[in-house]
């Protein structure tokens, strides 16, 4: 039987993603459980740091030379070498995990066309199942469907398939010693992909990701205006988190998109969630609800978010955010 | 121009339950999927500057057509609706092959749709299509460009954002940021009345004899149970401002969050 390949992801400074350190975490175990091994790659115009880096977590990580990536999106250039090593390879791969990232999806779908397999998507756990529960032996994956209202287990009906993992779920774990990272080269199965990179535009301040903290303070409509926004932020540095918004707060041009939680935005699954003037609205709570401790400071007793959050504050937000800060700021001295 | 939104008919969110078969039930207050609207939102914009016409392309079963009479409304000029008992239960690998396969009956410039949908579908299903038919992908766009034999578009990306080129026929998902979709006017309703919608089944599209639907499913689901319950919720009220910032430490420290 194949193995398990996990193909990292690459950042724009050339280092491993956080999330792909995680993939290759959840993989591991996965092959320990399943008897299999687990091999890393990286495909980059330069792989060798993210290559060393995943090796960390891996016995085995193919870094492969791809000059292409400086020009293309990176998945379709991703996707057509690690075809081609699958075709070539002794033991070809029978699992994919890869990370649910923005470019771990667009890989997905491209790496599912070429090979032909199955996707499940947005895995919050991997297990190793035998064939009794009606699928062959293979991975078992837990996912949180519907806002995380309904818990499921999904297995692939054949003996190959692609496995997205959600940020966070997993703690990124390094081998005792480090593996050991191979040089491969290989031709691409698929002529570069025809979309030109003709610029790339780093934003003024990439505060952390709101998918990867672990601590999210939170704003919505009742924060009143973007310098409402700057205690929550002050907030989120003094506990180490992010700052997420609701749509309504984004709409208004408060903040900015990337820290939208919600139905159209992102969906987050932190130890903390700190909401403030946040009505609690399905089309946010089905990005936030799975939360481990939601706590909601609202002035409106009705507010929905009083309906699920651990500890509801009814009290202005106005006065409680400086307060919070300076409890804060007298705790860490 | 000649433009195609993939449109997903999905459960209203928050609604979603599923069947007696232990599948979605699909039939519960369908919507536009929310990401579909703004790619439809901007097809219309791009239609009404240039020139051209919208096509609608769902799959879903046949009954649930309000979301895209909706669409119609809206001012999407026609849709092909691609609906078949064998596709019930189908997967993502289904999806690709069966939208790309409608694609190949259609002609168009610029195919469009929305970066994920809510019922779990995880947005991997454009890129597959592009994959098939072998078109440029440009995804996550917050702003599409048409130019001369060709389409820009500003993809987010995690630093920022990339400007993509790309020739044209291409396909491109869009975010949110594509701007507000509009409400469908008296007059989009009556007139989406008239509109045709053409319901395709896998045979019309040449895919009869394939192993795409329910019973080649790439993925099945196991198990399916309810959450663990969140517990019950602690209301404090009436406090002075030092007091609320008190109570919230002492919760988080409480839940050694802090």
């Amino acid at each position: 039987m194949g193995g398990i390949w996990v193909v990292g992801e690459v950042d724009a400074s050339g280092a491993l993603t956080k999330l792909s350190a995680e993939a290759a975490t959840a993989a591991r175990a996965l092959g320990e459980a399943g008897h299999l091994d687990v091999t890393g790659l990286i495909v980059a115009a330069e792989p060798d740091r993210a290559a060393a880096s995943l090796a960390t977590f891996l016995p085995v990580v193919l870094a492969v030379r791809a000059p292409e990536a400086m020009d293309c999106p990176a998945a379709a250039v991703v996707a057509a070498r690690v075809a081609a090593l699958a075709g070539a390879a002794e033991q070809p791969p029978a699992w994919f995990v890869l990370g649910a990232s923005p470019d771990g999806r667009d890989l997905a779908g491209v790496l599912s066309a070429l090979l032909e397999i199955g996707v499940l998507v947005g895995a919050t756990g991997l297990a190793w199942g035998d064939a009794a529960d009606g699928v062959p032996a293979g991975p078992r994956v837990e996912m949180q469907p519907f806002g995380g209202r309904l818990l499921t287990t999904s297995g692939f009906t054949g003996d190959r398939g692609i496995i997205l993992l959600r940020p966070n779920m997993v703690a990124a774990e390094p081998l005792a010693a480090p593996g050991r990272v191979e040089e491969r080269s290989v031709e691409a199965v698929t002529d570069p992909p025809a979309v030109r990179v003709v610029e790339r535009v780093a934003a003024e301040a990439a505060g952390p990701s709101i998918e990867e903290a672990r601590v999210i303070v939170s704003g919505g409509r009742g924060v009143g205006g973007p310098e409402g926004f700057a205690g929550l932020r002050e907030l989120a540095g003094l506990l180490g988190g992010a700052v997420g918004a609701t749509r309504a707060a984004v709409d208004a041009g408060w903040i900015d998109y990337a820290t939208q939680i919600g139905q159209t935005g992102k969906t987050v699954k932190p130890a903390i969630y700190l909401a403030f003037g946040v009505s609690g609205a399905i089309q946010h709570k089905v990005g936030m609800q799975t939360a481990e401790t939601i706590v909601a400071v609202n002035r409106d007793p009705d507010a929905p978010i009083g309906e699920f959050a651990d500890l509801f504050l009814i009290a202005d937000l106005a006065t409680v955010v400086p307060a919070l800060i300076a409890a804060l700021r007298a705790r860490t001295g | 121009m000649r433009i195609v939104v993939l449109l997903k008919p999905v459960p209203d969110p928050g609604e979603e339950r599923l069947g007696a078969d232990g599948r979605l039930d699909r039939s519960v207050s369908p919507v536009i999927n929310g990401n579909d609207e703004y790619v439809l939102e901007a097809a219309l914009k791009l239609v009404e500057a240039g020139g051209g016409e919208i096509t609608l392309l769902s799959m879903a079963p046949a009954g649930v057509t309000d979301p895209i009479r909706k669409a119609l409304a809206m001012g999407a000029t026609r849709a092909v609706l691609v609906s078949d008992p064998a596709l019930a239960g189908a997967c993502t690998w289904t999806t690709v092959q069966v939208l790309a396969a409608a694609l190949r009956t259609l002609e168009f410039d610029l195919v469009v749709a929305g970066i994920d949908t809510s019922d779990g579908g995880g947005g991997v299903v454009a890129a597959g299509i592009a994959t098939l038919l072998e078109l440029p992908y440009l995804s996550n766009a917050r702003r599409i460009e048409p130019f001369e034999g060709g389409v820009r578009v500003e993809r987010l990306s995690p630093a920022g954002h990339d400007l993509l080129e790309a020739s044209l026929p291409a396909i491109v998902s869009g975010t949110q940021l594509l701007g507000e979709p509009r409400y469908p006017s008296l007059r989009g309703i009556m007139g989406a009345r008239s509109k045709e919608i053409a319901v395709r089944t896998l045979a019309d599209i040449g895919l009869a004899d394939r192993p795409v639907g329910g019973a080649h499913a790439t993925t099945a689901m196991l198990d399916a149970r309810p959450p663990a319950s969140r517990g019950s919720t602690r209301v404090v009220r009436d406090l002075e401002p030092a007091a609320a910032a008190a109570a919230i430490v002492d919760f988080l420290v409480e839940r050694r969050a802090l």
